[in-house]
C-alpha cells in the first residue's frame, strides 16, 4: 500500500537545497528506440519482422534468426514478476541517496525478461504491468506497477522520481487572459497543485472570465508579460524559487501565409510573443529550475510548451503562425538537454486547430482548451514528453511518420 | 554425427604463479600482468624469448589487448590470444593453450591474467561492462553485479530452499582456507552469527556473500611434458576441459549453467567420476553460483545442492576440499585473475607445493569456471579436470 505524500512544508531558507542528480542517461543508439515510446508513454520492443521473435534488451541482430529488420511495435505490457532485490548499497550517485531502491525480473507475456524498477505495489510471484518511463536522465526505463491501481499509487516514490505530478507542487500558467490559461488554471488546481500562479498583463484591463478565474482554489493572480523581460525576471524574481511547473499559455493565432502577408508588423509580434517570450520565460525561470530539480516532493519538474502541431509542417493557411510554432519547437528541444542536468522535464504539447476565437473559420474537428488543459495535466502525470491532442494532431503525426513529403504536398491544399 | 575429441596427450600445466593480492593500487593493469610475466620466467628458468604463445585475461587493461602486450613487454610469440571472459578466462586458456601447444603451433604458452584497482576503477567497470549492462543494467539502482546476482539467488532459493545459512556455510569454509593464505583480503575467522548479522547489500546477499574487487594477478605455463621435463618443473596432466557460452537462454532466470549440457562429456573425457576427485575449485563470486556448479557438474542432482552443502565441511582438511586457497569470497576478485585462482591453487596442491593448508593425498582437481553476466545472467561456464603426475 502506498503511503500517501502529505503537504510539504513551508521550506527553511536557511537549509541547504540538494543539488540535483541523474542516474546513468547513456543508451545504445537502438536503445533509444525505447527512449522514443518512453517519450509518448507506449510500450514498444523490438519485434523481428522476419520470425516474430520480440526483443529486449534491444539488439541489431535478432538471437531468434539473425535478421537485421527490427523495428519497435506496441507489444502486451503484462507479465509475471518472478525474483525481487532491494538494492541498498549503490555506486552510484544518483541511487546511493535513494536506497533502498527495489528493483526485479519481469516475465513479460510477450516473451522476453525485462529487468525492472518496481512500483512499491508489486509484489514478487504476482502478475504486473509494464511502462517504460523516462527517467531523471531523460532516458527509458522499465516500470513494473501492479497490475490493477491501488490507493495513492501515483505517490510511490520510485513512481514520483519519474514523472512530473501537479499534486503537491506549484504551477505557473503565464497567460491567464486566455481560453486555454484559464482552462489550464482549472485543471491544476483540480489535479491538486499547491499553488496555480496565473500571470496577467496590465491587470487593470478586465477579461472575460476574470472572476471565475479568481474563485478556483489555490489561484493566486500575478502581474506577468511574457513580451516585457522585465516583468518576467520581476516575477522570476518574485516566485521563480517556489515555481515547479511552467505552462506557458500566451499565445499569438493569426491567419496569413509569408507571400501574402504585407509587412513584418504582425510576425513580429508572433515572434515577440511566442519566440522571444518563451525565451524570457527560460532565461528567468530556467536555471533556478534546474537547480531544484532533487528539492524534495515539490522539487521543480517541468516546462511545459503548448504547440501547434503546425511546428512539424507548416499549414499555409497560418503559414507564418507555423514558422513562430516551429522556432518555439526548435527552442524546446535546446531547453531539453539544458534542463536536462537538473532532471527538469520539457514537455511538448501538439494540438490541433482550438475551439477559440482565433480559429473561428477552421472547420472540425477541433480541440476544447478544457480537453488541452485535461492532456497536459494527465502527461505530467505520466511523466512524458510529447503529447499530441486532438485527432488533427494525432493526424499529422501518423502522416509525418509515414511520408512528410506527401503531407507537406497536401497541406497546400 | 559429432567426431570424437582428441585426448590432451603429454600436455601439462606448470609454474603456477600468484602475484599477492593488494585491495587498491596505483599500478596499472600492465604493471600486475607484467609482474606476473616476470614471475613465470624466474619460476620456469627461462627467457621471455622461450615463451612463444601467450594468452592474456584482464579487465582494465584497455585500451590495449593481447596485441599490445607484445610490445610493450618485449615478446615475440609466434601464437597469441585474447580470452575476455572473465571468470571463465582460466580454463578457456588453458584449453586454447593446450591444442596450440598439442598441434606445434607453439610450444611454451604463457597463460595471464590480472587486473588494477584504483580507487575509482569498479564503478567505471560497472557502468560500461557491456552494452546490455549499460542499456538494460546499470540505469537500475546500479547496484553492478550485486544486484543481478541478488535477483539469481533469491529465485534459486525460492526454487530449491536454500537458505541463506547454506549460503554462511560455504562462505566460512572458504574463509577458514584462507586464514593460511598470507596475502588474503580476509584475515579474520568468519563466524556464522557475523554472516547472517552483515549489512544486507541487495536482498539476499549480504556483506559476506560478497567478493572484495581488488589489484592481482595469476599466472600458469602450458606446455609439452618432456619440455617441463627439461625445465625440471613439477607439473600436472590435462585430463579432460569443456567450454560453454550463452546455454539455456530460455530459462527465465538462470539457475543452472552450461556446464549441465557438456558435464557427461567432462567425466567421460576424463575417465572419471565425480566422486573420484581430490579438489574442486569453483568460481566464487557468489555462494548461489557455487551451490549450482555442485549440481551441475555432477557432484549432486539439481536442487540437492543445499543438501549436499549440508553434508560436507568444504576445509581443505576436511570432507570435499574446495576452494583450497580462500576462494574470491575471502582472498579477494583481482578482475579477470579471479578466473585464475582456483587453478594456480590447484597446481601447487597437485604438486605438493601450496600456499596454505595443504589437502591430503591430493591426486585429481576440478577446476571450474563461470563469467559474464551480460544481461541478467552469467553466458560462460568451463570446466577443466587436472591429475598429478
Amino acid at each position: 500500500m502506498t503511503t500517501p505524500l502529505t503537504r510539504p512544508k513551508r521550506k527553511n531558507p536557511l537549509k541547504r537545497t540538494r543539488l540535483p542528480l541523474n542516474p546513468q542517461g547513456v543508451r545504445s543508439r537502438t536503445a533509444h528506440g525505447l527512449t522514443a515510446a518512453a517519450a509518448e508513454g507506449r510500450f514498444a520492443l523490438q519485434v523481428c519482422e522476419d520470425c516474430k521473435t520480440v526483443i529486449y534488451p534491444p539488439r541489431d541482430c535478432c538471437p531468434n534468426c539473425l535478421s537485421a529488420r527490427l523495428p519497435f511495435r506496441d507489444v502486451p505490457r503484462g507479465g509475471m514478476l518472478v525474483a525481487e532485490t532491494t538494492v541498498r548499497t549503490s555506486t552510484d550517485p544518483y541511487f546511493r541517496e535513494r536506497t533502498p531502491w527495489r528493483v526485479g525480473s519481469v516475465k513479460l507475456d510477450a516473451g522476453p525478461v525485462i529487468v525492472a524498477h518496481l512500483h512499491g505495489d508489486t509484489v514478487e510471484g504476482a502478475r504486473v504491468r509494464l511502462e517504460f518511463k523516462l527517467d531523471k536522465s531523460g532516458a527509458a526505463v522499465a516500470l513494473a506497477l501492479p497490475e490493477q491501481d491501488t490507493p495513492h499509487m501515483a505517490d510511490d516514490p520510485h513512481l514520483r522520481e519519474m514523472t512530473c505530478d501537479p499534486k503537491f507542487r506549484r504551477v505557473l500558467i503565464t497567460d491567464g487572459r486566455t481560453e486555454v490559461g484559464q482552462a489550464m488554471a482549472k485543471a491544476f488546481s483540480d489535479a491538486g497543485a499547491n499553488i496555480v500562479f496565473v500571470g496577467i498583463a496590465d491587470q487593470w484591463k478586465p477579461f472575460p472570465g476574470m472572476d471565475k478565474l479568481r474563485q478556483i482554489e489555490r489561484v493566486e493572480i500575478v502581474p506577468l508579460d511574457v513580451t516585457d523581460t522585465e516583468s518576467v525576471t520581476e516575477q522570476a524574481e518574485q516566485n521563480g524559487s517556489r515555481i515547479d511547473i511552467i505552462v506557458n499559455t500566451a499565445e499569438h493565432v493569426r491567419a496569413g501565409g509569408i507571400v501574402d502577408r504585407h509587412g513584418l508588423t504582425v510576425a513580429r509580434e508572433e515572434i515577440d510573443v511566442r519566440y522571444l517570450g518563451l525565451m524570457r520565460l527560460a532565461q528567468a525561470f530556467g536555471p533556478v529550475m534546474r537547480f531544484r530539480g532533487a528539492d524534495g516532493v515539490n522539487s521543480a519538474a517541468a516546462f511545459v510548451n503548448l504547440l501547434s502541431v503546425h511546428a512539424l509542417m507548416n499549414w499555409p493557411t497560418y503559414g507564418a503562425y507555423s514558422a513562430a510554432e516551429a522556432a518555439c519547437l526548435s527552442a524546446a528541444q535546446c531547453m531539453r538537454a539544458e534542463l536536462r542536468p537538473g532532471g527538469v522535464k520539457v514537455l511538448n504539447v501538439f494540438f490541433g486547430p482550438l475551439e477559440t476565437e482565433w480559429f473561428q473559420t477552421v472547420p472540425p474537428p477541433k480541440v476544447t482548451p478544457a480537453a488541452l488543459a485535461k492532456a497536459v495535466v494527465r502527461g505530467l502525470q505520466q511523466g512524458i514528453e510529447d503529447v499530441f491532442v486532438g485527432d488533427i494532431a494525432e493526424d499529422i503525426r501518423a502522416r509525418l511518420a509515414v511520408n512528410p513529403k506527401a503531407l507537406e504536398r497536401e497541406m497546400a491544399g | 554425427m559429432t567426431h570424437r575429441r582428441a585426448a590432451y596427450d603429454n600436455i601439462v600445466i606448470c609454474a603456477p604463479v600468484t602475484i599477492p593480492y593488494r585491495r587498491y593500487s596505483t599500478h596499472s593493469a600492465h604493471w600486475w600482468l607484467g609482474r606476473s610475466l616476470h614471475e613465470l620466467t624466474r619460476a620456469a628458468g627461462i627467457t621471455p624469448k622461450d615463451i612463444d604463445g601467450l594468452t592474456v585475461s584482464s579487465f582494465t587493461v584497455g585500451p590495449d589487448t593481447a596485441i599490445g602486450l607484445t610490445q610493450h613487454f618485449g615478446l615475440s610469440p609466434r601464437w597469441l590470444d585474447h580470452i575476455p571472459f572473465g571468470g571463465a578466462s582460466g580454463v578457456v586458456a588453458l584449453r586454447r593453450a593446450a591444442r596450440a601447444v598439442q598441434a606445434g603451433d607453439a610450444d611454451i604458452v604463457a597463460c595471464i591474467s590480472g587486473d588494477t584497482n584504483h580507487v575509482d576503477s569498479f564503478r567505471k567497470t560497472l557502468s560500461t561492462f557491456s552494452r546490455f549492462a549499460q542499456d538494460a543494467v546499470y540505469p537500475y539502482g546500479s547496484g553492478g553485479a550485486n544486484s543481478s546476482f541478488a535477483l539469481i539467488t533469491k529465485h534459486y532459493m525460492n526454487l530449491y530452499g536454500a537458505k541463506r545459512e547454506d549460503f554462511g556455510k560455504l562462505c566460512i569454509a572458504q574463509r577458514d582456507n584462507a586464514l593460511s593464505i598470507p596475502f588474503a583480503m580476509m584475515k579474520k575467522k568468519l563466524t556464522l552469527d557475523e554472516y547472517m548479522s552483515a549489512r544486507p547489500i541487495a536482498d539476499p546477499v549480504h556483506l559476506f556473500d560478497c567478493v572484495m574487487p581488488c589489484a592481482g594477478a595469476e599466472a600458469v605455463l602450458v606446455c609439452r611434458e618432456d619440455t617441463a621435463k627439461s625445465l625440471g618443473l613439477p607439473m600436472v596432466r590435462m585430463l579432460a576441459t569443456i567450454e560453454r557460452h550463452n546455454a539455456f537462454g530460455g530459462d527465465v532466470i538462470q539457475h543452472r549453467g552450461g556446464w549441465e549440457v557438456d558435464i557427461g562429456e567432462l567425466w567421460a573425457m576424463a575417465g572419471m567420476r565425480p566422486s573420484d576427485v581430490s579438489l574442486v575449485e569453483t568460481y566464487d563470486d557468489y555462494p548461489v553460483i557455487v551451490m549450482m556448479q555442485f549440481e551441475d557438474l555432477g557432484f549432486c542432482k539439481k536442487g540437492e545442492g543445499p543438501d549436499f552443502v549440508r553434508g560436507h565441511t568444504f576445509t581443505n582438511d576436511g570432507t570435499f576440499p574446495h576452494n583450497t586457497s580462500g576462494g574470491q569470497l575471502s582472498t579477494g576478485q583481482a578482475g579477470a585473475a579471479g578466473g585464475f585462482l582456483g587453478l594456480t591453487d590447484a597446481v601447487r596442491q597437485l604438486t605438493d607445493r601450496p600456499i596454505g593448508t595443504a589437502v591430503a593425498d591430493a591426486q585429481s582437481a576440478v577446476i571450474s569456471g563461470f563469467g559474464m553476466i551480460n544481461y541478467d545472467r552469467g553466458l560462460s561456464s568451463a570446466a577443466a579436470v587436472l591429475a598429478r603426475v
